[in-house]
Formats: structure tokens, sequence, C-alpha cells
């Protein structure tokens, strides 16, 4: 498979006048074509930095970041970002959030506009797409978000703690909805979170980072004997346990 | 919303509750009305007080109906009315227009800072005979006054907002590649559509300010003319009832940007 991102020795430090910060020490890694991939480490490590930098709103201290062999220069119409709350705009409807990145990019016509309403009829938001976010549960909040990212077409997503603001039980369905869009729409995501389970449970890689400045600490390639592979039944899966016991010591948490 | 629209009994007595209470408190607030302009007649008329220093409802009447039939009433009301509506129009406009200039440039905002917080703990109308001397004894200097009680406090609250609009959702915009012009445009300016109208409010009382200090200064029309002209004559009725007329406008127009307000949250 194709190499769609490739970190090349990669630190980022943020400077402040009371120092500096060093966020991210060189960090190289690849991302394969069509990846489910996530991040998990201790809290403040630079995990958003991370994306921020793939995502090319951040400029890395040293080393390069290729997005399809070619180094980010700036945000690039190739990548998604989800963030952790859906910031979906209340002042304007679903639909006018769905386009607003097509809006900015200037890619607005009408074709554009029916693949967004196909994204919202396909994903069951297009009987709601004239009502505000405020109108909409905490679930089909983060489905609009999704689609609104997806809008743009990108083929690589990222994705920053997007249930985190959810509470359990929504964010075992949207999680497992959302895996199922990302599969069907064929895209590459990286998921940043700090739930184990939701790690192991979606992805095909786990990537384990130390506590800042953020340092591979294990690579696990995650393997699970299951039918109907979705992130729900995954977790009945017999290696679930094993994957979960050793990420749960590497992350190595004090309380 | 509701779970049921067939009341039961318990509910059907909060609602009545809640309309009785409401009804006392009008109804108070009616009693109070009358009964101040009622003992201010009376005691006028018994000579408990003076009426040529206290004025009285019955005279304040006479005063507005010869006043209403020459039209200078109007004239005066009107006057004021279009002051105090331009300036803190303008005062809103403009000082969106330099918080939006110092929002887009730090270093400007930095600059200006100390200048700003010297100008807003300054009292504007001590500017007044400046002002007057500089642009002569016209509307134009009273709507001068008006927009400079209210432009610097409009610049400071609509820059704040400016500047605490949430990180994430312009980094969101950014992650779609979006410039300055667009963030300002799709995020900075809308989710500030309430604190711009909340300057608006406060400039309403403002700019009042403003109007009538310059027309105590420049002395030709207005409610303000009108106050400072009856007292100079000692006609206590015109000031008093330019004075309750006065709050009246003031309140008519607060009541507009309150309607403003709902029709635009309604929109957002
Ligand atoms: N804009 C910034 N300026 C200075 N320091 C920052 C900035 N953003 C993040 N940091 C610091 O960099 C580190 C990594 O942050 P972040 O990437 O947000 O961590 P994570 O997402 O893993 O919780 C933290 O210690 C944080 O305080
Ligand atoms: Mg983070």
């Amino acid at each position: 498979m194709e190499k769609i991102v490739e970190m090349q020795n990669v630190s980022m430090n943020y400077h402040s006048l009371g120092g500096e910060t060093q966020a991210i020490k060189s960090l190289s890694f690849d991302i394969l074509d069509g990846e489910f991939v996530s991040i998990v480490g201790p809290s403040g490590c630079g995990k958003s930095t991370l994306l921020s930098l793939i995502s090319g709103i951040l400029k890395p201290s040293k080393g390069r970041i290729l997005i399809k062999n070619e180094e980010v220069k700036g945000p690039s119409k190739n990548i998604g970002y989800m963030l952790q709350k859906d910031h979906l705009f209340e002042w304007r409807t679903i639909i006018k959030n769905v386009i607003i990145g097509l809006e900015i990019q200037g890619t607005l016509n009408k074709e554009t506009y029916k693949s967004a309403e196909k994204l919202l009829k396909e994903y069951g938001l297009y009987e709601f797409k004239n009502y505000y976010p405020k109108q909409l549960s905490g679930g089909m909040r983060q489905r609009a978000a999704l689609i609104r990212t997806l809008t743009a077409n990108p083929d690589l997503l990222l994705l920053d703690e997007p249930f985190s603001a959810l509470d359990y039980q929504t964010r075992l369905a949207i999680s497992e909805e959302i895996w199922l869009i990302i599969k069907k729409e064929k895209k590459t995501a990286i998921l940043v979170t700090h739930d184990i389970s939701e790690a192991i449970s979606m992805s095909d890689r786990v990537i384990v980072l130390t506590k800042r400045p953020a340092e591979i600490k294990s690579v696990y390639d995650i393997v699970l004997t299951c039918e109907n592979k979705t992130p729900i039944t995954c977790r009945e899966a017999p290696e679930f346990r094993y994957y979960f016991n050793s990420i749960w010591k590497e992350l190595d948490v004090h309380v | 919303m509701y779970d049921k629209t067939d009341f039961s009994q318990e509910h059907i007595n909060y609602i009545k509750s809640h309309k009785s209470f409401k009804r006392a408190v009008s109804f108070t607030r009616i009693i109070i009305f009358i009964t101040i302009f009622f003992v201010w007649e009376i005691a006028a008329n018994l000579q408990w007080i003076d009426p040529f220093i206290m004025s009285q409802p019955s005279r304040m009447l006479k005063t507005v109906i010869t006043l209403s039939k020459d039209g200078s009433l109007f004239l005066h009301t009107g006057v004021t009315l279009y002051e105090t509506i331009v300036g803190f129009v303008l005062g809103t406009v403009l000082g969106t227009i330099i918080a939006i200039i110092l929002w887009w440039s730090n270093f400007l905002a930095k600059v200006l800072d100390p200048y700003l917080v010297v100008l807003n703990a300054l009292p504007k109308t001590a500017l007044g005979p400046v002002i007057l001397v500089w642009i002569g004894g016209t509307t134009k200097s009273i709507i001068v006054m008006a927009l400079l009680v209210s432009i610097i406090v409009t610049i400071i609250s609509v820059y704040s907002g400016f500047s605490n609009c949430d990180e994430d959702k312009i980094k969101l915009l950014k992650t779609f590649g979006a410039n300055k012009r667009q963030i300002l445009k799709l995020v900075v300016l809308p989710s500030n559509i309430p604190a711009i109208i909340s300057a608006l409010k406060i400039n309403v009382g403002l700019s009042l300010v403003g109007v009538i200090v310059g027309e105590f200064l420049v002395s030709k029309e207005g409610l303000g003319f009108l106050i400072i002209y009856g007292g100079q004559v000692f006609k206590m009725d015109m000031v008093m009832m330019s004075v309750i007329i006065l709050a009246i406008a003031a309140a008519l127009l607060y009541l507009s940007v309150l309607w403003i307000e709902k029709k635009v949250t309604k929109m957002m």
C-alpha cells in the first residue's frame, strides 16, 4: 500500500516569554493509504500539536512532513480535521454549516452543494438540513461535524478526541457510526484519543507516545479475530484484553 | 418540548398563581405612577409645595398643549431623537469598524491600548466646549458629542469580544485554509453580534448624555435646549415637562433596540 503520511524526524517547540516548551521530539512514522491509526499518550504530551502539524496549520521546528509525497506547506484540501467539540456555528443551519469548507475553499457550486446534500441524506441528517445546531442531539451534531469534514472531500481525516465531549452510551454508538462512515468513504484516519478501548476497537494500528516531549514508545498492530469487524464487535474479540492490558501498562498511569 | 397538552389541576393552579402574580405587579406599578402625579398635583394646589419651583402635573400638561399648538414641542423632541439616533448608530458602526481594524492588526491594538484607556476614563463631555469652537454651534457638533461619548466604550467592548473569540472555532476554519478576512466574516463577526447589540444598548443611554450636554452648550433646539432655556427664564413647567418627555423618548429608544435584539437573536 502507498504511504499517505510520512513524518520525518519532526520536532516542535512552542515559544513564549516564559520559555520554550518542547512538545514533540524527532518523531518519525508513516501512515498507509486506507489505514485507521490511533494515537494514545498522556494528556499534554503533544498529540493535538502532532495533528496540527500534519494538517499544516502549524509548521514544525525541525524535520519534514510529507502528504502523498509532497511536503506540507499549509492547510490542504487533502486533509479534514475534526475537533473535540463539534464547533457547529449556532447561527448557521446544518446545511450552511456543512458547506462552510466549500465556501472557504471557493469550491461551492451546484455540484458540490448537491454532493453535500447527498452526504446528509446518506447519513440520516437530510430532514434536519434547515435546522439549527441547537435543535440536534449531541450524537447528531457530531455526525454533522463529520459530514462538514467529508464535504470538502479529503483523503486523510484527523480526529482529535472527537467523542470525548459525549456521554458513554452516545460515544459507543457514534464511534461505531463514524467508523462505518469512514470505512465506507474509504478514508485514511488518524484518531487521537485517551480511551484505550476506543483506540483498539477502531484501529489497524495504535501508536503509544511518551509523555512530553512526545516520542514513540511503542506501536501495536491490532489483529483481532472477530466476524463482521466493527468497533463494537471488536470489543468481544479474545485478543482485546491482551492489547488493553499492555497499552495500559505502557501508558503507566499513576493516580 | 412539553410532555402533555392536557394539563393537570396542579399545573392549572400553577399557571393561575403565576398570572395573578404578574397582574398584581402591573397593578402596583400603575398605582405608584398615579399616586406620584396625584399627590404632586394636590400638594401644589394646597400650596404644600411651591408650584412655581416644583411645577405641577396640570401646568406641565398645559405647557405640552401650548407648545404642541405651535408645533415647537415636536420640533424639539424630533431634533433630540434625530441627534441621538444618528449619534448612537454612528458610534456603534464606527466603533465596530475600529475594533475590526484593531483585531486585524495586533501591533496597532497594542500601540493604541493606553490611549484608549485614558480616553475611556476621560469624561468626554469635558471636550464639549472644544468641539463647539472647532465645529461651531450646530447640530453637527451635537452629533459629534454623542458619537464621542459612545465610540470609545464601543471600541473597547467590541474589540474584547473579538479577541475572546473561540480559538478552536478559528482553528476549525484554518484547517479548511481560511484566510484572515474569511475568519472575520465567518466566525469573529457573527459570534460577536450579541456583543455589538449590547454595545448598541449601552450607546443609546450614552449618546443621549452627549446630545443633552451638546444641546445645553449649543442652545438652539432640542429638549436639552428647552431644559436649559426653561431653567434660565425660570419656567419650571417647561423644564419638568421636557425631562418627562426625555424619559419617555429614552425608554422608547431603548425598547426599540431591545426589539431589534430580539429580531436578530431569533434570526441566529
Ligand atoms: N500555543 C501554545 N503555546 C505554548 N505551548 C503550547 C501551545 N499549545 C500547546 N502547548 C503545550 O504543548 C504541550 C502539548 O500540547 P498538546 O499538543 O495540546 O497536548 P495533548 O493534545 O497531547 O494533550 C503542552 O504542554 C501544552 O501546554
Ligand atoms: Mg489535545
